[in-house]
C-alpha cells in the first residue's frame, strides 16, 4: 500500500515536470508554429545560471537567474525566429535545431564539456514522512513549484488579458490578429512565459540530476515533445496531458520492467508512445492546428 | 519529350554534372596528401548519406530526425557480417552462431545491411508514415532514441557503450565515390520516377494531391523504404572507413551535420544535398583547423571543442532567415544556354516539371 502510495507520487512529480516542459514547448507552437528544440537550452541556461550566482542571496538568485533565461528567451525569438516568422513549419523547426545546437555548443566553449556538480541547499535530500511516506524533501519542494507553475499558468491564461489574447491567438493567429491582438508583443510574451516554464524546470531538474552539462537539456525536450505530440499538438490542456501521460508510463515501466531490461527503458517508452500514435495520430485532444487549410 | 540519346542527356544533366564535380574532386585530391584524401573520403560518405535521407526528406518535405538510426543499423549488421571469424570471440563472445561463423564478402554484407536499414524502416514507416508532417518528424525523433537505446545496451550484440573494432577497412576515395554516384543516379532515377512525382505532388499541396488520387501515406512509406537503403550504405561505408563502430557516433551529433548539410544546400533538390554536402565538409574542415585559435593579428579567437559546431550552426542560422531555400534555392543545376532545348527541369514546384514529364 505504502509502495503504491510512493509510486503514485513519484508519478505526479515526474509527470508535472514532464507537463512543465511540454506547456512550454506546446504554448509556442500553438501561436507560431514552431517546434522549439531550443527550449532544452533555456532550462540549461537556467542551471548554469543559478550555479555562476550561487553564492549571492536566496531572493537574488531566483531574480538573477529568472532574468538571465528570460533574456536568452527573448533574445531568441528577436534574432532568430522573428526574421523567420512567415517561413513553413519544417523551416522553423530546423531553425530552432540550430539555435539548440548553438546554445549548447556555446556553453560547451565556455563551461567545458565535462559536468559540474549542481548541489541545491544541500538539506533537501533528506527525507521526510508525510502520512506515513518516507518523501525527499526535494520531492516535496519539486512538487510544490510544478503546482504553483501550473496553477500560475492557468490563471494568467483563463484571468487575465494578455492570457486570453495568448489563448486566442494559440487558437488561430490570423484571426487573432485581424481583431487586433498585437502579434509581435504576444509572440514575446509567450516567449517570456516559456522561459519562466523553463527556468522553474531548471531548478528542479538540475536538482534531481545533481550535475550541470552543456547538454543537459536534451533529455526534458525530447520528453517534453513527444509529450506535446501525445497530448495533440496545437492544444495546452493536451500538453499538460501528455506531460503526465509520459511521466506515469516512464514511472510505470521503471518499476515494471524486469532488471535486465530496464536499461531499455527508454526504447520502450517511445515504443509506447508511437503506438498511441498508431491509435490516435492526431493526439490525445486532437485540434484543427495539424489539419492543412484549404 | 524526345526520348533518344539526347534526351536522356538532358533529363540526366544534374546528375552528370554532380557525378562530374565528385569525380573532379577526387581527382584533383590524387596528388595531395593522405589527410586531404580522408578529409575527402568523409566527405564522399556524407553524400551517400545524405542524399539518401535526402531522397525521403526533399521529396516528402518531412523533416526525419532518424535517418542517423538508419547508419547506426547498417553499420552494425556489416560488423557482424563482415568481421573476421577469427576476430569475433574477441570483440563479440556472446554472438549467436550463426552470426559468430559468418564471414561474407564486402559487397553483400554492404548490401544486406542496406536490405536491414530499409526493413526497420518499413516496420517503423509504417506507423509514423500515418502521422502528419510536423508530428511525424518528432516521431521519427522517437525512432532514433529507440534505436540509440537498443545499439547502446544490447551487450550480447553490440558489445554495449564500447566500441566494435576489426571491419575490413575498404572504404577508400574511390569506393565512396562509386557509392556516391550510384546513390546519386538512384535518387535522381526515383525523383523522375512516377511514384517520386506523386510523393513531390504532395510535397507541394497535400490537398490537392490526394484530391487527384495521390496516396500521401504509400509514397512517403515507399521513400522512407528507399532512402533508408542508401543511409544504411552510408552507415558501412563509415564503419569500413574507421575500422570501428561505436553506438554513440550515430546520434545527436551526426543528425544535426546531416541535416545542416541538407538546409544549407537547399531540401528540395538533388544538387542541394550535394553542394551542401561539400559546403559544409568545408566549412567544417577550415572550423576543425581553428579549433586551437585563430589569430586574427589584432586579437586572437579563442579555439577549443565546440567551435566547429557553434561556426556551423551560426551558419546555418544565417543562411535560413538570408535564403530559406538554402544555397541551391531548391532548383537542380541547369543546362548551359547552348545547349539547353527547354527550360531546364527544375526541382522546385512540381508544376513547373510536370511539362516534360512526357
Amino acid at each position: 500500500m505504502n509502495i503504491a502510495a510512493q509510486h503514485i507520487v513519484d508519478m505526479l512529480s515526474v509527470g508535472g515536470l514532464y507537463a512543465l516542459m511540454a506547456l512550454g514547448i506546446g504554448l509556442i507552437f500553438g501561436i507560431m508554429r514552431l517546434v522549439n528544440f531550443a527550449h532544452g537550452e533555456l532550462v540549461m541556461i537556467g542551471g548554469y545560471a543559478i550555479w555562476l550566482i550561487a553564492d549571492l542571496p536566496g531572493p537574488l538568485i531566483v531574480v538573477l537567474s529568472l532574468a538571465i533565461v528570460a533574456i536568452f528567451a527573448l533574445a531568441m525569438e528577436r534574432i532568430a525566429f522573428r526574421p523567420l516568422r512567415d517561413a513553413s513549419p519544417a523551416t522553423l523547426l530546423v531553425a530552432a535545431f540550430a539555435v539548440s545546437y548553438f546554445l549548447q555548443n556555446l556553453a560547451m566553449l565556455i563551461f567545458g564539456a565535462r559536468p559540474k556538480p549542481f548541489t541545491f541547499a544541500d538539506g533537501l535530500i533528506e527525507n521526510v514522512v508525510v502520512f506515513g511516506l518516507r518523501v525527499p524533501q526535494l520531492q516535496i519542494l519539486s512538487l510544490v513549484l510544478t503546482i504553483l507553475a501550473l496553477a500560475g499558468l492557468a490563471l494568467f491564461l483563463k484571468r487575465t488579458r494578455m492570457g486570453v489574447q495568448m489563448r486566442a491567438a494559440a487558437q488561430d493567429f490570423r484571426m487573432a490578429r485581424l481583431v487586433g491582438i498585437p502579434a509581435n508583443r504576444i509572440i514575446a510574451l509567450a516567449f517570456l512565459v516559456s522561459g519562466i516554464l523553463a527556468w522553474v524546470v531548471s531548478l528542479i531538474y538540475a536538482a534531481q540530476i545533481g550535475q550541470l552539462s552543456p547538454t543537459m537539456g536534451l533529455q526534458p525536450v525530447i520528453i517534453g515533445f513527444v509529450a506535446t505530440v501525445i497530448g495533440g499538438l496545437g492544444s495546452l490542456t493536451g500538453a499538460a496531458i501528455g506531460g503526465f501521460v509520459v511521466g506515469c508510463l516512464s514511472v510505470g515501466l521503471q518499476i515494471m520492467l524486469p532488471g535486465d531490461l530496464r536499461e531499455f527503458r527508454e526504447a520502450f517508452l517511445f515504443a509506447a508512445l508511437l503506438l498511441v500514435l498508431l491509435v490516435r495520430p492526431a493526439g490525445i485532444v486532437a485540434t484543427s492546428a495539424l489539419k492543412e487549410r484549404v | 519529350m524526345g526520348r533518344g540519346a539526347r534526351g536522356i542527356f538532358v533529363a540526366a544533366w544534374p546528375v552528370i554534372v554532380l557525378s562530374l564535380l565528385l569525380v573532379a574532386i577526387v581527382v584533383a585530391a590524387g596528388y595531395a596528401s593522405p589527410s586531404v584524401q580522408r578529409v575527402i573520403t568523409e566527405m564522399l560518405i556524407r553524400v551517400v548519406i545524405v542524399v539518401g535521407a535526402y531522397i525521403f526528406i526533399g521529396n516528402s518535405g518531412v523533416l526525419s530526425f532518424g535517418h542517423v538510426g538508419f547508419m547506426a543499423i547498417g553499420a552494425y549488421v556489416t560488423a557482424w557480417l563482415t568481421i573476421p571469424v577469427a576476430q569475433k570471440p574477441y570483440v563479440l563472445p556472446d554472438l549467436p552462431a550463426f552470426l559468430a561463423s559468418a564471414e561474407w564478402a564486402n559487397l553483400p554484407a554492404a548490401l544486406a545491411a542496406g536490405a536491414a536499414a530499409s526493413f526497420i524502416a518499413l516496420v517503423f514507416g509504417a506507423a509514423l508514415m500515418r502521422l502528419s508532417g510536423i508530428a511525424a518528424s518528432i516521431g521519427t525523433f522517437a525512432m532514433l532514441v529507440i534505436v540509440q537505446t537498443v545499439f547502446s545496451h544490447w551487450d550480447e550484440m553490440t558489445g554495449g557503450a564500447s566500441s566494435l573494432y576489426g571491419l575490413p577497412t575498404y572504404t577508400t576515395m574511390t569506393v565512396a565515390l562509386a557509392w556516391a554516384v550510384v546513390t546519386m543516379v538512384a535518387a535522381f532515377a526515383y525523383q523522375q520516377s512516377n511514384s517520386g512525382f506523386r510523393l513531390r505532388s504532395s510535397r507541394e499541396d497535400p490537398v490537392a494531391a490526394a484530391s487527384f488520387g495521390v496516396n500521401i501515406h504509400r509514397e512517403r512509406l515507399t521513400a522512407f523504404v528507399v532512402s533508408a537503403f542508401f543511409v544504411g550504405i552510408g552507415g558501412v561505408l563509415h564503419a569500413h572507413f574507421l575500422g570501428i563502430v561505436v553506438a554513440s557516433s550515430f546520434f545527436l551529433a551526426t543528425t544535426f551535420l546531416l541535416i545542416a548539410m541538407l538546409v544549407i544546400g537547399g531540401i528540395s533538390s538533388l544538387s542541394g544535398a550535394v553542394i551542401g554536402v561539400v559546403v559544409v565538409s568545408l566549412l567544417a574542415e577550415l572550423l576543425r583547423r581553428a579549433e586551437g585559435g585563430i589569430d586574427l593579428g589584432v586579437f586572437v579567437i579563442p579555439g577549443g571543442p565546440g567551435l566547429r559546431e557553434v561556426g556551423l550552426a551560426f551558419v546555418m542560422l544565417v543562411i535560413l532567415v538570408f535564403r530559406p531555400n538554402g544555397l541551391m534555392n531548391g532548383r537542380e543545376i541547369g543546362l548551359p544556354r547552348m545547349v539547353r532545348l527547354r527550360p531546364a527541369r527544375d526541382g522546385g514546384p512540381i508544376l513547373k516539371s510536370s511539362e516534360s514529364s512526357e
